[in-house]
């Protein structure tokens, strides 16, 4: 059996079976191991990719139904610079152990790219599923923050 | 087959000479390329022998570019310890802090500095580390000295760079006089932490870097995804394992039919032990589907393992203890309870609470040619290393553990277990083996902070003046797990292992310096039924029991002080200056200090507990708490919103005075103190450890629930006291940093959940509907 795969721009194809969780084929055939195994029940995020501009749980989401355009933390820099929610992280420091953030970072950068300018209950509420047990979370909000005021506002409108 | 990835550089070199020498038998391993050092492999039986503390060349290298590698045997699990050592090592080496990189915890290549616990890092080690980047200096200048033919003394050195005072153009760096090559210099000391040569460490003053904030080095491949941690490695010809858990605690293994599972794709052996059961196949998902699917017959223990979540603490105040302690008493308590005019009593109870990192277990074990290299994020990865080592028979020097970066454990990883699975299991199949816990296993089996059933007893004087106290602590932490032991374990446990005798366990007293006239503290240890391979075992949790002593002792004191109608501030800071006793880290005029910068700083308004209005459905509060973790002071205050409908707590502000004496990041320090205030909310409103009489049923973060993004405060304040070297105290060394302000956060929160409500909570956690039971109790 194979599964094929359009990842950060490229395309894949794996052999494996469709119903493998999305997260061993990233981390296992492709080498991408930024989505980590946090808990294999969507509960915590630290496995999140951004499919089709949806932040996704890749630990739940069999490969078989994993269509359209998948990003990992790796695709998020652009020609070696970091997207701005990135550094946004450096600029505040964010990560303790840091196991988490590839959550918190795709969660924080599908979140802003739906709503560029989240009120703090909007940041509470869009990442209140990504867990953190360094309780980095006073850092993220504020960079989550930061990066509202980076990232440029899109095709020149408003 | 899979290809070698995510190997740290200084493995890879040791990595391909073993190819090389493959057909050799065993191997003489040398270090990383193009690093001078040399093991002691001539004369070691093994690969790994310890790295000798004796030489300075075990400790730093200077490279041919000028710039600085240092060793450390410490382990960073977050905190930027690895950032401070290079801060403190550049000062006393003279080099730039941009122009050093450090290397942390690889059993091989690090001397043994036990890795890391307790927050010692810089509080112990900084001074081995200082006095042999000191040393390494002292030779450099004498080498610079030669070289140029100018007496040491009409030397200078900045940025690694040697110029003669006089006449600046003439320089020589340290790259150019020993770039590349050893320095052959013996050291002496007795252990690795009295490791010194012959120079002095410079004084506080004359430390550059020190009191800088220079940004994490880990931080940008962290944020990146360039990073490779423990759970990242990947080796030819590897295969994965999963564990096949007992369904309950103390269940005893009857039959496995290996058939369930032996035609699935990818099967490649059951291995199994006594009650120790893993399943081996070529890909991740396959293990993960075979150990679901593998059919096992289990037998229930003929006597309950424990009594039920619901139960534990009546058990615990009921059963006689294992141990008790020789009370410490002072004045006579006994005669002032019986004729003082105010006499309160109170219990406080603290769960089992979980360290539930946030990744499961996980190793890597490779037993090519007769060694074994464990890729670990075990923080004391020389524990590991002996555990491993004695647990398989193997020789120490056959094996060494490769620290790499893993989820925060806050002590889960002292007591790691998945190194030795893989190890075990990588030894049965003859491949390397990744083993990782699933969350359930996780949740429900990892180490445990031991329960704590506290009894408190108080008398005021007419004047409302504290005039005796009583502690008297139960904590459920018999047979506590030890670092890596080959016979505690947990797959030691389950193949059957017994030491003769189990771990006695330890309550805690409280850490606060209050002067009290009347003083009686005692604990005890108490034991559940079953002490051997239960999920229940207990383990070190960021400063062990000092959150749980502190949540009943530092509650109980606000108790007192409302009794005496005093502000619970000023009824402190009269416990603490109604002595004059000092003790040699000026512990009480700190305390005084700490409390007086978080109640400034908050803008504490001084009046008794509770607030006198209270109207509408969402009450605020504030409360105080302090505490003491080694020399390192703490004062916190909370800031509350209680919805009384729903019982629903947010902290709001959080206000943290922290004196760790010397700090040497301040920026990574407050985030440190932040995190760990977060860490006790967390503690205080969310995590409880649940089990029936049979089994843990906190199983994931539904049923172990934890802070969330909605949790966290508005506002976050850490004022460090001692910020930067007090100039009357400049020799203040620097103190612990990871755990002391964890200590105080539950109480703080009890107290203004108090001063909002008039209702005092005496049972961890604040879930909405105990609050909500408590409110109303309060209003039957």
């Amino acid at each position: 059996m194979s599964v094929t795969l359009k990842v950060n721009g490229k395309s894949h194809t794996v052999d494996a079976d469709g119903s493998t969780p999305l997260l061993y084929i990233l981390r296992n055939d492709l080498g991408l191991q930024g989505p980590r195994f946090g808990c294999g029940l969507g509960q915590c995020g630290a496995c999140t990719v951004i499919m089709n501009g949806v932040a996704t749980r890749s630990c739940i989401i069999p490969a078989s139904a994993a269509k359209g355009e998948i990003m990992t933390l790796e695709g998020l820099a652009r020609n070696g610079t970091l997207h701005p929610v990135q550094q946004a992280w450096i600029d505040e420091q964010v990560p303790q152990c840091g196991f988490c953030q590839n959550g918190q970072i795709m969660t924080a950068k599908a979140l802003l790219d739906k709503n560029p300018k989240p009120t703090d209950a909007q940041i509470r509420e869009g990442m209140k599923g990504v867990l953190c047990r360094c309780m980095t979370y006073y850092r993220i909000q504020a960079a989550i923050k930061r990066a509202v005021k980076t990232i440029p506002a899109k095709g020149g409108a408003a | 087959m899979t290809p070698m990835t995510g190997i740290p550089k200084h493995v890879e070199a040791t990595l391909s000479r073993r190819n090389l020498l493959k057909t050799a038998g065993m191997l003489v391993v040398s270090f990383a390329g193009g690093d001078p050092r040399e093991a002691n492999a001539q004369t070691s039986t093994g690969p790994y022998p310890e790295v000798d503390f004796h030489q300075l060349d075990s400790w730093i290298v200077i490279h041919e570019d000028n710039t600085a590698t240092f060793y450390v045997g410490k382990t960073d699990c977050g905190q930027g310890t690895g950032t401070s050592f290079r801060q403190i090592m550049a000062d006393e080496l003279d080099v730039a802090y941009e122009k050093t990189s450090l290397i942390m915890g690889s059993t091989d290549i690090t001397v043994d500095q036990g890795g890391s616990g307790g927050s010692t890092a810089m509080e112990r080690e900084s001074w081995p580390m200082r006095r042999v980047a000191a040393e390494a200096r002292r030779v450099l200048l004498q080498m610079g000295s030669d070289r140029l033919g100018v007496a040491v003394d009409r030397l200078a050195v900045s940025d690694g760079i040697i110029t003669v005072k006089s006449d600046p153009s003439k320089s020589v760096t340290y790259g150019q006089l020993i770039g590349g090559k050893k320095f052959n210099v013996t050291l002496t000391g007795s252990s690795s932490y009295a490791t010194t040569g012959r120079a002095a460490v410079k004084p506080v003053q004359e430390l550059k870097n020190v009191g800088l904030s220079p940004q994490r080095y880990d931080i940008p491949a962290k944020v990146d995804g360039s990073l490779k941690w423990a759970v990242d490695v990947r080796l030819p010809g590897m295969v994965h394992a999963r564990n096949v858990k007992p369904p309950f605690a103390g269940a005893k293994l009857v039959s496995i039919d290996e058939s369930s599972v032996s035609r699935l794709p990818g099967f490649v052996k059951v291995v199994t032990k006594g009650n120790y059961v893993a399943v081996v196949c070529e890909r991740e998902e396959q293990a993960i589907n075979a150990a679901r699917a593998l059919k096992v017959k289990w037998e229930k223990p003929a006597m309950a393992p424990f009594p039920s979540s619901e139960n534990l603490f009546q058990y615990m105040r009921e059963v006689r203890p294992t141990s008790s302690s020789k009370p410490s008493v002072t004045g006579d308590p006994d005669t002032v309870f019986a004729s003082a005019p105010k006499v309160i009593e109170a219990d406080y109870d603290v769960p089992f609470q979980g360290h539930t990192a946030i990744s499961p277990a996980h190793a890597m074990a490779d037993p090519s040619n007769g060694q074994m290299t464990i890729y670990s994020n075990d923080m004391k990865s020389y524990g590991m290393r002996r555990g491993v080592a004695d647990f398989l028979g193997m020789p120490r020097e056959n094996v060494r553990v490769v620290w790499m970066e893993g989820p925060q454990g806050f002590g889960r990883t002292a007591a790691d277990d998945a190194g030795c699975e893989a190890a075990y299991l990588a030894k049965e199949i003859g491949r390397p083996v990744r083993v990782q816990w699933m969350r359930d296993e996780e949740t429900a089996w990892d180490t445990k902070a031991p329960a704590f059933a506290v009894r408190l007893k108080g008398a005021l004087d007419a004047a409302g003046n504290l005039v005796a106290f009583d502690y008297d602590a139960r904590a459920a932490d018999y047979n506590h797990v030890g670092y890596n032991e080959p016979d505690t374990v947990l797959i030691a446990q389950l193949m059957g292992i017994r030491r003769a005798k189990p771990a006695d366990g330890n309550a805690a007293t409280p850490s606060e310096l209050y002067a009290i006239p009347n003083r009686r503290l005692a604990t005890h240890v108490v034991s559940l039924p079953l002490i051997w391979e239960t999920p229940l075992r207990t383990g070190n949790l960021r400063d062990p029991n000092g959150p749980q002593s502190a949540f009943a002792s530092e509650s109980f004191i606000d108790e007192l002080a409302a009794a005496a109608k005093a502000d619970p501030f000023e009824f402190r800071l009269k416990l603490l200056t109604s002595s004059q006793a000092e003790d040699s880290g000026f512990k009480r005029a700190r305390s005084i200090a700490v409390l007086k910068a978080a109640t400034e700083a908050y803008g504490w308004d001084h009046r008794p507990s509770p607030k006198s209005r209270r109207t509408g459905d969402v009450l605020t509060g504030r409360g105080i708490a302090y505490g003491v973790r080694g020399q390192t002071v703490v004062a916190e205050v909370a800031e509350v919103e209680v919805n009384v409908r729903t019982g629903h707590v947010w902290v709001k502000r959080l206000v943290a005075a922290h004196d760790c004496g010397l700090v040497i990041n301040p920026e990574s320090l407050r985030h440190t103190v932040e995190c760990a205030m977060l860490h006790s909310l967390s503690r205080t409103l969310h995590e409880e450890v649940q089990f029936d009489s049979e089994k843990v049923t906190s199983v994931d973060w539904n049923s172990h629930p934890t802070l969330t993004h909605a949790d966290v405060p508005e506002q976050i304040q850490v004022v460090l006291v001692n910020g930067d070297p007090n100039p009357n105290r400049p020799d203040l060394p620097p103190y612990g940093a990871g755990e002391a302000a964890c200590k105080p956060m539950l109480a703080a929160i009890g107290n203004a959940i108090y001063d909002a409500t008039g209702v005092r909570l005496r049972r961890i956690p604040f879930r909405a509907p105990r609050v909500l039971s408590a409110l109303r109790d309060s209003h039957a």
